[in-house]
């Protein structure tokens, strides 16, 4: 479509203090601590991550937190060389959802520690069901990417 | 491609009340904050209409538009009439002189103001046309508030202003000045 | 007309700077207290209603997805309105159509907003158009201040008749809302105190204007047949009414506001009200600025053009006056956008019920309740009675 009339360029710029409360705020700090903290439900007896205020099946509040094993199976994947607009980090990423050991939820994250330039070659190293295990930064600020990504358990 | 004129200013002065409040819940403990900020850019198409106008800015002409229906002069111009619903393709150059209708000064700032204080903003009524024109009242004294609430009323005659360079944009009008 | 519709139940959460909790949990204590307060079960619900004002406010966008859980919708069919200050006025009307229409027993409508998380004025800008009027219109209060301006010039009201008349607003609201248990800003202030107060945009000033409140309100529509089953006291619907002008600020007047006259006149039709300060017992107008509730006493027929101010100062519109306007305090002393419409709902259900408390107005039976959107752009007003 020719494009004969004016056009206007200009940024929206909003700032915001989003409150983590309580369980947000006692989840990163967990990841502070290179550990991964879920929640349990008395009723149905299951473990979600992140760790939830209150469980999403049954509506009772949770209180009941444990570390969850920071092993698991890719449930699925996507691997991206598009740069998005507010991508943390620069592509090529590969988003996934992993199922950690003795969770009932999927965990969302990346997956990373091998070979990325090559769709084949990494198609060919990641499947639904490889088993991987959190990779962690050194220094650790209480964020989600505190974990640098999860990679293949060889 | 025209460039929009945005104005970024970065103190933020927060209207909430800083003054002790008899009960409220307030955030007690040490729970997180994350602070972001969320910045989305945007390419807004003028269309033929807005077009026009705003050439007509830079020539110093401010455009309406009359509906043959109704009779009334809309201004900016627009495309139809919002009441009749009938394309308004009747352009009419308006009057630069009106009364003011309402006046506001404002000295308080925000995150992001696009235009910043002081300063006065008003509906105009410019002569022979039927919509107020939102714009500023300007070439008078804004430090103080008490003069300018004696200086500037309702009624009163203003003047549209120009900017010596035009970049087709509504602050090619500086202000509308007391006549 | 449809078939008759009941408020049967509300929660508020508290109000106040919430960063004790995140937005969805927020929105959970409202939506925890209507199911406790009733005693229904989340699974009976058939449909959800979810507002905010623009969800830019809190960072994250549609935030009906987001608050799912919260809102029991999974499963369930959701609608999300936005419509700014009116927000909590088209949840009620939202959950009003859909009962009324047959096509739902009971419906969930949720009013939610979390201020402090982002900045409401620089939110609020981008309700205006980047190419004429965004780059005039100072936030709220520059909207307010020219609109009480064009007012009071036109009625010929000295400035120190509306500065006293507000001001006693302002002292009323202030000091009534210690009587609300949910009221963020409860508040013993003296008229010089308010009279000298920092000035926002003249002749405004800072107990003239609502806080950022953070908080949420829940409530469930239900048809008649069901509010029998369930027992509960019921606050019919008598009318509704909404009506919007141009989005051009310049467009219409804002004295003689047309659009806030005919959403009261529609609601009255419907309610059968004639004359409103006597037909009335209680009104939950919408009151962010002091100057602003003035000028609807008159919009909604509670006096004649020009006559507000003298009859607030007699005080007609006082909690022990002729017709007690927001004896819950209003918006101007809470003001979590998205759910303050609907607090003045839930606040005019309370009132026909007999349930409002330390604030009760005694023997209410029919009472209004009404918010507004946009640059000075819509109103809605809806009218609840104690009786079908």
């Amino acid at each position: 479509m020719k494009k004969d009339f004016y056009t206007l360029e200009n940024v929206i710029r909003l700032p915001h203090k989003y409150a983590a409360g309580p369980t947000f705020t006692r989840f990163y700090s967990g990841l502070k601590e290179g550990t991964i903290l879920g929640t349990s439900c008395p009723s149905c007896k299951k473990t979600f991550v992140p760790a939830r205020s209150f469980c999403p099946g049954c509506l009772v509040n949770l209180d009941e937190w444990v570390a969850v094993s920071q092993e698991g199976e890719v449930v699925s994947w996507a691997y991206t060389e598009r740069e998005f607009f507010g991508m943390p980090g620069k592509p090529p990423a590969i988003l996934a959802l992993i199922k950690l050991d003795g969770t009932d939820c999927n965990f969302l994250h990346l997956i990373g520690g091998i070979e990325m330039g090559d769709r084949d070659s990494v198609s060919s190293a990641i499947k639904r069901g490889t088993r991987v295990r959190a990779a962690w930064n050194d220094e650790k600020r209480g964020h989600m990417l505190d974990i640098k990504y999860f990679e293949p358990v060889s | 491609m025209r460039k929009g004129a945005i104005c970024l200013i970065s103190s933020i002065l927060s209207l909430s009340h800083s003054v002790e409040e008899e009960r409220v819940m307030e955030n007690k403990n040490d729970y997180l904050i994350l602070e972001d900020e969320v910045a989305i850019t945007y390419e807004n198409a003028y269309g033929p209409t807005w077009t026009r106008f705003f050439e007509g800015l830079k020539d110093e002409i401010i455009y309406g538009t009359r509906c043959a229906k109704c009779d009334r002069v809309l201004v900016p111009a627009r495309s139809f009439c919002s009441r009749c619903f009938v394309e308004t393709d009747d352009w009419v150059e308006v009057s630069q002189e009106g009364a003011i209708i309402s006046w506001v000064l404002t000295e308080y700032e925000y995150f992001g103001m696009p235009t910043k204080p002081p300063f006065i903003g008003a509906l105009i009524k410019l002569d022979g046309t039927d919509t107020n024109f939102l714009h500023l009242v300007g070439g008078i004294d804004l430090s103080d508030p008490d003069t300018v609430r004696k200086t500037v009323k309702n009624g009163m005659k203003v003047k549209a202003v120009w900017q010596e360079e035009k970049k087709g944009h509504i602050m090619d009008i500086k202000y509308f000045e007391p006549i | 007309m449809g078939r008759p519709v009941a408020i049967i139940g509300s929660g508020q959460t508290h109000h106040g700077r919430r960063f004790d909790v995140t937005y969805p949990e927020l929105i959970k204590e409202a939506v925890d207290a209507v199911f406790e307060n009733t005693g229904i079960s989340p699974d009976d619900i058939e449909g959800v209603v979810s507002g905010t004002m623009p969800s830019m406010m809190e960072g994250v966008a549609l935030t009906h997805f987001y608050f799912a859980e919260v809102l029991r919708s999974v499963g369930k069919p959701i609608m999300k309105t936005e419509t700014c200050g009116s927000t909590g006025i088209s949840l009620a009307f939202t959950g009003y159509y859909w009962v009324a229409s047959g096509m739902a027993d009971l419906v969930l409508v949720v009013g939610s907003e979390k201020m402090n998380e982002g900045d409401s004025q620089a939110t609020m800008t981008t309700v205006l158009e980047p190419f004429y009027q965004r780059s005039f219109i100072a936030g709220a209060p520059g909207v307010f201040s020219m609109q009480s301006q064009e007012w009071s010039v036109k009625f010929g009201i000295p400035e120190e008749k509306v500065r006293a008349a507000a001001t006693r607003l302002s002292v009323d609201h202030h000091n009534d809302a210690f009587d609300n248990p949910y009221a963020h800003i409860k508040k013993k202030l003296t008229e010089d105190e308010v009279n000298n107060a920092r000035i926002i945009t003249y002749p405004v000033r800072l107990w003239d204007v609502c806080p950022n409140s953070d908080g949420a309100c829940a409530m469930i529509f239900a048809s008649e047949e069901m509010a029998k089953k369930l027992g509960l006291t019921p606050a019919w619907v008598r009318g509704v009414g909404y009506s919007g002008e141009e989005y051009w600020f310049g467009d219409s007047e804002k004295a003689i506001w047309q659009c806030a006259i005919d959403a009261a006149k529609q609601a009255y039709g419907m309610a059968g009200i004639t004359n409103p300060r006597k037909d009335l017992d209680v009104a939950e107008v919408y009151n962010p600025f002091t100057f602003q509730e003035l000028l609807y006493y008159e919009c909604f027929g509670f006096c004649d053009f020009g006559q507000a101010c003298d009859l607030t100062l007699k005080g007609v519109f006082s909690r022990d006056g002729e017709l007690p306007c927001d004896p819950s305090g209003g918006t101007l002393c809470t003001n979590p956008i998205g759910a303050t419409g609907l607090n003045r709902v839930a606040e005019a259900a309370l009132q026909v019920t007999g349930q409002a408390g330390d604030h009760q107005i005694p023997g209410a039976k029919l009472s209004l309740a009404h918010a507004m959107g946009g640059v000075d752009q819509y109103n809605g007003v809806m009218i609840l009675g104690s009786e079908k």
